[in-house]
């Protein structure tokens, strides 16, 4: 019975007229807010949560909010300060990181905070297309070479393309590594070779 | 044959204003941003949508009814065109001044339902007919409180003919001839003295010169909107679940017609809502005393300046009204078929009936 009371009242006549014409008001309201436009602040700003007029329209390519600090994005590999200690790819849930190591005939340098380098990486390549962009790599890296950049807009039309190549050595350098390191195995065989022959000998 | 041309460019610029504005109302009314790409804020967008539109392939599929198909389009903006032909732009300029032009247009608009039937069935496809037959439905119900809302204008004015009731809303009113020695009283009413015919302006417009007019005009509105299958009585065309309605299956050049179509039915509606209820091309500034607002805004009647404000009223009143149609397609929600029916038939036409009896009655006895 209310409830049908209800109904009648707000059936009226004056009633409906006066909800088409709130219906205008509304619309019209945002109308005329429409020279505002939302400003594209960072979540951590105060005013993101509290721009109720205005455009939200963001024209993307043009203008876009910046992504937090610890956001996890794609990744990058300062080659200079990794030791390839392939602790990364081993931690990788999803297998993305190829690594290939040469063991270098002679100390090869040191990396920013101190470690001493000793392998070479003619492959290091991490596929984006299959990373789940955990950070689990970025949090083992023991001279935190792997970081996460706020970089979030990599699409390829070529999924190849997918996988970033981080070795700073060109094939033939690459090649030239292993013959040396392969001599240096070798000397060090004929090397022992010798010294046996010449303990037996004695 | 200059005529044809001429509001044939006027519509085609109007149109593609309109679909602009259309985009960009809409966007801003949701916090959107609408077209941006093309153009300086997009505004090249609807010149460029036509482009694409007359490259795209002209499909009429295998099953249609071909002859009827290709017809269609033509038949509905030729009926909506033709309409456009009584239509005074200004004091001296109609592209053809017939006395019975009310009528004329009553008459050729109702074509519009033919072809939009003839798309439909045409099309040979479920939603194409189903959008036909709600359309036709839709604008021959509407038509009947439409016509009756107009008719009590005609009955208030003495004419069918757009120019003489456009003359009569404002001060130029006796210089039309057979009306010389007309009088305008302010809300028509003979017995409150105030004579309006000097005074022009917004106080002699149709829905000052008999209040009840202004009734009359809220149903015309209504009705109109219905009739160019605008929202909220956009059943035939409902996106939601007719796909597009009439026009499922036309491409390119043929549905670019139909687009124009529909949205010179709009301008046209409006256009005889201005013309008939708000004053036409008359200026809404009346004469204060020495103020003689109303001439200085109307200029001189069969020269440039006359030309230029009169179509500048008339078409500044038109867009005012077509704002209006845009703002209540984004407001409100669509009615069902049987509250599109009951708005018609129960509400609409019984009070416009009512409508028309005031109007005699007021123009028997006032004036
Ligand atoms: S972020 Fe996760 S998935 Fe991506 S490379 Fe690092 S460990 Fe693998
Ligand atoms: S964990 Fe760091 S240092 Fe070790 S291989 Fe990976 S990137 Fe290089």
């Amino acid at each position: 019975m209310e409830r049908r009371e209800a109904i009648q009242r707000k059936n009226g006549f004056w009633h409906v007229v006066k909800s088409l014409l709130s219906g205008l008001r509304l619309t019209w309201r945002h109308f005329l807010n429409a020279d505002k436009r939302r400003q594209p602040v960072p979540v951590s700003d105060a005013s993101y949560f509290k721009q109720p007029e205005g455009l939200v329209t963001l024209t993307y390519p043009y203008e876009a909010i910046p992504v937090p600090e610890n956001g996890r994005y794609r990744l990058h590999n300062e080659i200079d300060d990794c030791i390839v200690c392939d602790l990364c790819a081993k931690v990788c849930p999803v297998n993305c990181i190829t690594i290939e190591s040469v063991k270098a005939t002679e100390e090869i340098g040191m990396t920013s905070d101190g470690t001493k380098k000793r392998l070479y990486a003619p492959v290091f390549d991490i596929d984006m297309a299959k990373c789940c962009y955990c950070g689990l790599c970025t949090s083992v890296c023991p001279t935190d070479c792997l970081t996460m950049t706020p970089v979030y807009d990599f699409a390829e039309v070529d999924i190849k393309n997918m996988i970033y190549h981080f070795t700073d050595l060109s094939p033939e350098q690459a090649e030239e590594k292993k013959q040396l390191l392969a001599k240096q195995q070798e000397e060090m065989a004929a090397a022992k070779a010798a010294a046996l022959a010449a303990r037996k000998q004695g | 044959m200059l005529a044809f041309v001429l509001t044939l460019v006027l519509l085609l610029g109007i149109v593609i204003v309109l679909a602009y504005a259309e985009r960009k109302v809409a966007a801003f009314m949701q916090d959107r941003m609408g077209p941006t790409e093309a153009g300086p804020y997009g505004s090249l967008q609807s010149v460029l949508d036509v482009v694409k539109l007359l490259q795209k392939e002209d499909i009429v599929s295998a099953a249609a009814d071909k002859k009827l198909f290709k017809l269609a389009p033509i038949l509905i903006f030729a009926a909506v065109f033709a309409g456009f032909a009584v239509i005074p732009f200004t004091p001296d300029l109609i592209p053809a001044g017939i006395g019975i032009g009310v009528f004329y247009l009553l008459a050729i608009i109702s074509l519009d339902v033919v072809g939009l039937l003839m798309a439909g069935w045409g099309s040979n496809n479920k939603y194409a007919m189903l959008g036909a037959m709600r359309s036709v439905a839709q604008i021959v119900s509407y038509e009947i409180p439409a016509g009756l809302a107009i008719l009590s204008v005609v009955i208030v004015c003495q004419s069918l003919d757009f120019q003489e009731i456009s003359y009569q809303q404002g001060a130029l009113m006796n210089r039309f001839p057979g009306l010389e020695f007309e009088t305008n009283w302010l809300f028509g009413i003979e017995a409150l003295g105030i004579d309006t015919t000097r005074i022009g302006g917004i106080t002699t417009w149709n829905v000052f010169r008999a209040p009840v007019l202004l009734v009359a005009f809220v149903i015309y509105f209504i009705a109109s909107l219905a009739e160019s299958n605008r929202a909220p009585f956009d059943i035939p065309e409902a996106e939601s679940e007719l796909v597009a309605g009439f026009h499922v299956e036309y491409s390119g050049f043929r549905f670019a017609v139909l687009f124009l179509a529909e949205y010179s039915m709009m301008v046209l509606v409006s256009l005889v809502a201005v013309i008939l209820f708000l004053g036409s091309w008359n200026t809404p500034l009346p004469n204060i005393g020495p103020l003689q607002l109303a001439y200085w805004t109307t200029g001189t009647v069969g020269g440039l300046s006359g030309m230029l404000w009169g179509g500048f009223w008339l078409l500044s009143k038109t867009f005012v009204l077509l704002f209006l149609q845009l703002q209540i397609r984004w407001t409100y929600p669509r009615l069902r078929v049987d509250q599109l029916m009951h708005l018609c038939w129960k509400v609409l036409t019984p009070i416009a009936l009512a409508v028309v009896l005031l109007a005699g009655i007021w123009r028997l006895l006032m004036i």
